[in-house]
């Protein structure tokens, strides 16, 4: 069984939006071309349980293929398959309010999930406690720190059940405590028999947490396969590229 | 671990069927829930008065309007302020929710961009939330009317039938107009443009006895008109909304649902671009 699955999933944007009625007028409603892919003809299987990792220089398709694995973005073609329920954990601050507490906010957030209060009561020690924001759980977000804000995010994104967790770029904040700990709590998850899927730059990290890496180059999978034959080949052909 | 039944399927060019959407909308109904607390408490998080400014707003109003209208322009009504604020009630219910909801969808863009919520959601919580000031704006009215020795009528007991009706008139047009402003930045301009004229052309401040004839038609045909009817007549008149006037707003509600979901769902695949 896949957790994800991708048939010829493209991504694409159109050239010059319309945002407002007059350049409506000028240009008409023809169509514009699309000029940009984000992703191009990307087609995958992640099968439940496994770690994947995803690599490839900025602008490369990562954040998208997550996006369509999530159900945020809709193909612009092909299609896409999601099993069980997935949690994404995307940048900074995922839906987080200033104006509210910690723990409001891990009530919110929960709700964003789908999840129900009491199920999010019952966590909500245990997100407090791994976040190690015990001070700070009634006071508002806004007087949070970025580091203090991601370490929240990645305990409310990693305690709610998730079978399948997709990982933005998260790692890179928080300190080496928390860094360590995070680690520990994806190889867990993995071990859970949880499906892992990590967006990185780090790739000791990839290496070390993912025994499967999917390299993309322009909207499209260059690299798949074994963690360090992939990540060799990517280094490689940076190292080409000067 | 994989449960079967939470298969999901995302088909390029697919637009959203109405029944997934309810769907997709109960399973996250303690996210309403969340967006309209949030509505109702951040606003005022920081405010001395807090939750009062709810009720305060439309009363202030309605003092300038009662002093400008019923002393300088001398209208022959009798309890001005129960006729204009049964109707008042209504039509900022109808223009604050629009406005929400698109600022509502404009606001939660980043969050539309990092999970994946119903993308109605945004626009029903802020109908819920209109609601919820409409119920107790409804509350002050009535100790307005009792302060000031109005008439309170046993038609009263069918109001909450014809706030049912304006909520989801109201709802159609949210969701036409959300779905639009994202696409089209002039929507919101034209919205706030075009509502103060709205509301001088819907029978709120002054009685449609006072429209000279030519233009009256302008006033009797306004679908607000009939909106507006069906919760004054029951406040300010004691009757049951006659059954013209019901229809018309049945009638009414149910085109602007099933149009503004017509529209809603053909721009709504694409919003994750926009906002």
């Amino acid at each position: 069984m896949n957790a994800i699955e991708m048939k010829a999933v493209s991504v694409c944007y159109r050239s010059e939006k319309i945002r407002s009625i007059k350049e409506l007028a000028v240009r008409g409603l023809r169509r514009s071309r699309p000029y940009f892919y984000s992703l191009r003809s990307v087609t995958l299987a992640i099968g439940a349980g496994e770690s994947v990792g995803i690599i490839g220089s900025n602008g490369a398709g990562k954040s998208t293929l997550l996006r369509v694995a999530a159900g945020i973005i809709q193909p612009s073609e092909g299609v896409a398959v999601s099993r069980g329920n997935i949690v994404p954990l995307m940048e900074l601050g995922t839906g987080f309010e200033t104006e509210l507490s910690g723990r409001e906010n891990i009530q919110f957030n929960g709700a964003l999930l789908g999840r129900t209060r009491a199920q999010m009561r019952a966590k909500m020690d245990a997100i407090i406690a791994f976040s190690g924001l015990e001070e700070f759980a009634d006071a508002p977000l806004r007087t949070y720190s970025t580091g203090m804000v991601a370490r929240l995010a990645f305990s409310i994104a990693t305690a709610v059940d998730a079978e399948t967790i997709l990982l933005d770029e998260i790692l890179a904040v928080g300190d080496a405590g928390f860094r360590e700990r995070c680690d520990e709590r994806i190889q867990s998850f993995a071990r859970g028999g949880r499906t892992v899927v990590l967006v990185s730059h780090d790739l000791d990290a990839v290496l070390k947490l993912c025994r499967r890496t999917i390299w993309l180059s322009h909207g499209e999978i260059v690299g798949d396969g074994e963690s360090e034959d992939v990540i060799r080949d990517y280094q490689r052909h940076r190292a080409d590229q000067g | 671990m994989i449960v079967q039944h939470q298969e999901r399927h995302y088909v390029a060019g697919a637009s959203l069927r109405a029944a997934d959407e309810i769907q997709d909308l109960a399973g996250h109904a303690n996210l309403l829930f969340e967006l309209v607390h949030r509505d109702l408490t951040i606003r005022y998080k920081r405010s001395v008065f807090g939750f009062l400014w709810t009720m305060m707003h439309p009363l202030l109003l309605m003092a300038i309007f009662t002093i400008v209208f019923s002393h300088l322009f001398r209208f022959q009504t009798p309890h001005y302020e129960t006729y204009f604020l049964s109707a008042f009630i209504a039509w900022n219910f109808f223009a604050q929710t629009v406005t929400n909801s698109m600022a509502s969808v404009a606001w939660n863009g980043p969050l539309m961009k990092r999970v994946r919520v119903p993308r109605s959601i945004f626009t029903l919580s802020a109908i819920l939330s209109g609601m919820v000031n409409l119920v107790l704006s409804m509350v002050a009215l009535i100790v307005i009317m009792l302060i000031v020795h109005a008439p309170l009528f046993l038609s009263l007991l069918f109001v909450p039938v014809s706030l049912l009706i304006v909520g989801i008139f109201t709802f159609g047009i949210s969701l036409a107009l959300t779905a639009l402003s994202v696409f089209f930045a002039d929507v919101r301009e034209m919205v706030q443009a075009g509502l103060p004229a709205l509301l001088y052309m819907t029978p709120v401040i002054y009685p449609v006895s006072i429209v000279p004839a030519p233009y009256r038609w302008i006033v009797e045909r306004n679908p607000l008109s009939y909106l507006i009817e069906i919760v004054r007549a029951p406040i300010y008149y004691g009757q049951l909304p006659g059954p013209h006037a019901l229809a018309a707003a049945v009638i009414l509600s149910v085109i602007s649902l099933v149009g503004g979901w017509l529209i809603f769902r053909k721009f709504a695949p694409k919003f994750e671009g926009r906002v």
